[in-house]
């Protein structure tokens, strides 16, 4: 007896995810986010005066690096829930810098649209701070970048390994005192001849 | 069908041996991953019970790079970045440039940058959606969407004179401005491509092998695509709707209508039907951009210094003279402040986009690229644990991963 389409097709078989693209456009209209205040206020009144600045609309905080995981888990509660980036700046040869080392991480909220930018910032000759790899899954592969073009270590972090440059190398290529050419190349990697193999 | 996880780690803990566990190479060099990046697979017969990404194989230093080019010169390193659309990639660095030197566009710009930015948007779902219909057996599907990026790559050409590597855009401006040919190739192209969009559709959309092979493949939740940084349409495809072109609106979006395309299903199909659907609203900003295209000038004025004057400011006025001049000296170029940004933009694969740091130096100290492709692929352990291993070509093709944008 042949199949005849029924209503429970519609939602067993290719149908299904049919259904279910939808168009938000005419539901969201572009809006700009709501000021971050608030946020700023309860941080302040947590942690202290913090070091804010703004730049062509972008807010920025620096964090002590003692208190950054708590900040960040709080800013997550807050409604921060997507981690856009992290990543850092070599600051040896910039004017003026006091610390060498600028970690940045990039917060987002899905919700409302705010950004805020949250800076640490670590010094030779250890330059370590805590993963938030336990907060948002998506620091694991951008901490794996930093550990690895930067030498930062991130305390806590579940699977510190290089990410792009091989096992064997030695340098953090993106530190400022490591060359653009002539370093690194060669010199990191055992000579093999035939015999070896 | 998937099996859960905690089946495999059941039979582990009830004491079962895993020496019947081995242990594939897939990649770096296989024709299904399309770039070059490895993953290990540990595998139960035909199951997949482990995946390790591996990575770096075409690091090439871009961001090292980025720090003794200038802003001008860079653009040519962001072409192969995320080489399947290549035109996304220089508008996006350039707009970060621009936000960081406050640099206002001129109206015909902003039209001209959205329009070739959803060019790339077309012609990278095209692949990428190509690609999934070629590993999962269509080939048909694949030759079809070749094609239109044929004629993507011949608007680009007549252009910019570059079909690949295109570097258009400038600092305040883009490097040719549209001449009526381009104007009529791509009203051209807004005429036949919904054509083959429908045959397109035609083909897969409901084709039960394909289907079946895509379907409940790599599922990711709305929940896990927010924590592990999913953006673009594999966030779309999972119920996220966040798309950069409405929600932080840049260039000209604000002035079209369209839509953003959401499924909630979160498998490999439901990132393909939003593909697809995507590349309709891209059509539709297309067409309102190209038929309301500003008059004037495309790069901003001699005042902003910033982009090159024309030939004729040059030999006939005394600013174009002198802002040519000190545009062209390698210490007299444009002011940069000693500042901060980060600037994003909606590319074809999610949120691209660039953190730089400026010390008034004529080039970045720090131009940090943000590659959606990165925590894209850090998903895929998650999302193929389970399945088999013919599903590993549907899931790598519909996350649309780029080793060259990846490694930069």
């Amino acid at each position: 007896m042949p199949h005849r389409l029924g209503v429970a097709d519609l939602f067993s078989h290719w149908y299904r995810t049919f259904l279910v693209v939808i168009f938000i456009g005419f539901f969201r209209m572009p809006h700009t986010p709501p000021p971050l205040d608030n946020v700023l206020q309860s941080l302040a009144s947590r942690w202290g005066t913090l070091d804010v600045s703004t730049y062509r609309n972008q807010t920025r905080i620096v964090v002590a690096e003692s208190v950054s995981l708590e900040v960040l888990e709080f800013l997550k509660a807050e409604g921060f829930d997507l981690l856009v980036d992290v990543t850092c700046v070599d600051y040896l040869e910039y004017r003026g810098a006091l610390n060498r080392y600028g970690l940045v991480y990039l917060l987002t909220s899905t919700t409302t649209n705010q950004r805020l930018t949250v800076r640490v910032f670590v010094d030779d000759p250890t330059p370590c701070v805590r993963s938030v790899v336990p907060l948002w899954e998506a620091a694991n592969w951008l901490e794996r970048e930093v550990w690895d073009l930067f030498g930062i270590h991130f305390e806590g972090h579940p699977d510190l390994r290089r990410l792009l440059m091989p096992e064997e190398f030695a340098a953090h290529p993106l530190r400022k005192d490591y060359p653009l050419q002539g370093r690194g190349e060669r010199h990191n990697f055992p000579i093999l001849t035939r015999h070896d193999g | 069908m998937a099996i859960a996880t905690t089946e495999f780690e059941s039979a582990e803990r009830a004491g079962h041996s895993k020496d019947y566990h081995w242990t594939l190479n897939f990649g770096p060099q296989h024709p299904a991953t399309h770039t070059t990046l490895r993953i290990v697979l540990t595998l139960d017969g035909e199951r997949v019970v482990d995946a390790q990404p591996e990575m770096g194989y075409l690091h090439s230093g871009f961001e090292k790079l980025g720090e003794h080019l200038t802003f001008n010169q860079y653009v040519t390193v962001t072409d192969r970045m995320n080489y399947i659309s290549p035109m996304a990639n220089n508008v996006a660095w350039h707009c970060a440039v621009e936000k960081l030197l406050g640099i206002d566009l001129t109206p015909r710009c902003r039209y001209i940058r959205t329009i070739v930015a959803e060019l790339a948007r077309l012609s990278d779902h095209l692949l990428s959606n190509g690609a999934v219909g070629l590993d999962t057996g269509a080939f048909t599907f694949f030759l079809y969407a070749f094609y239109q990026r044929e004629v993507i790559y011949d608007i680009f050409e007549t252009l910019c004179g570059a079909r690949f590597t295109n570097s258009y855009t400038r600092v305040g401006g883009v490097s040719h401005d549209f001449t009526p040919l381009v104007v009529q190739k791509i009203r051209d192209f807004v005429k036949t491509f919904p054509k083959t969009l429908r045959d397109m559709e035609h083909l897969l959309t409901r084709n039960r092998i394909f289907v079946d092979r895509t379907q409940g493949v790599g599922v990711l939740s709305k929940a896990e695509a927010i924590g592990r940084g999913a953006t673009g349409p594999v966030a779309r495809a999972s119920g996220v709707t966040r798309d950069l072109r409405k929600d932080e609106p840049y260039l000209a979006y604000e002035d079209f209508d369209f839509q953003v395309c959401c499924a909630v299903a979160g498998d490999c199909y439901a990132r393909y039907c939003v593909r697809m659907q995507e590349m309709r609203e891209s059509l539709k900003i297309i067409a309102q951009a190209i038929e309301n295209l500003p008059a004037g000038a495309a790069n901003v004025g001699i005042d902003q210094r910033a982009a090159l004057p024309t030939k004729k400011q040059v030999y006939s006025t005394i600013e174009g003279t002198i802002s040519h001049f000190e545009l062209s000296m390698s210490n007299r170029g444009f002011a940069v402040p000693c500042e901060e940004s980060y600037a994003a933009t909606e590319a074809p694969n999610g949120e691209l986009g660039f953190y730089i740091v400026g010390d008034g130096g004529e080039s970045a100290y720090r131009a940090r690229c943000r590659p959606p492709s990165v925590l894209h692929f850090a998903l895929f352990p998650h999302l193929i644990r389970g399945h088999t291993l013919s599903d590993v070509v549907a899931v790598l093709g519909s996350l649309n991963i780029i080793a060259a944008e990846l490694d930069r």
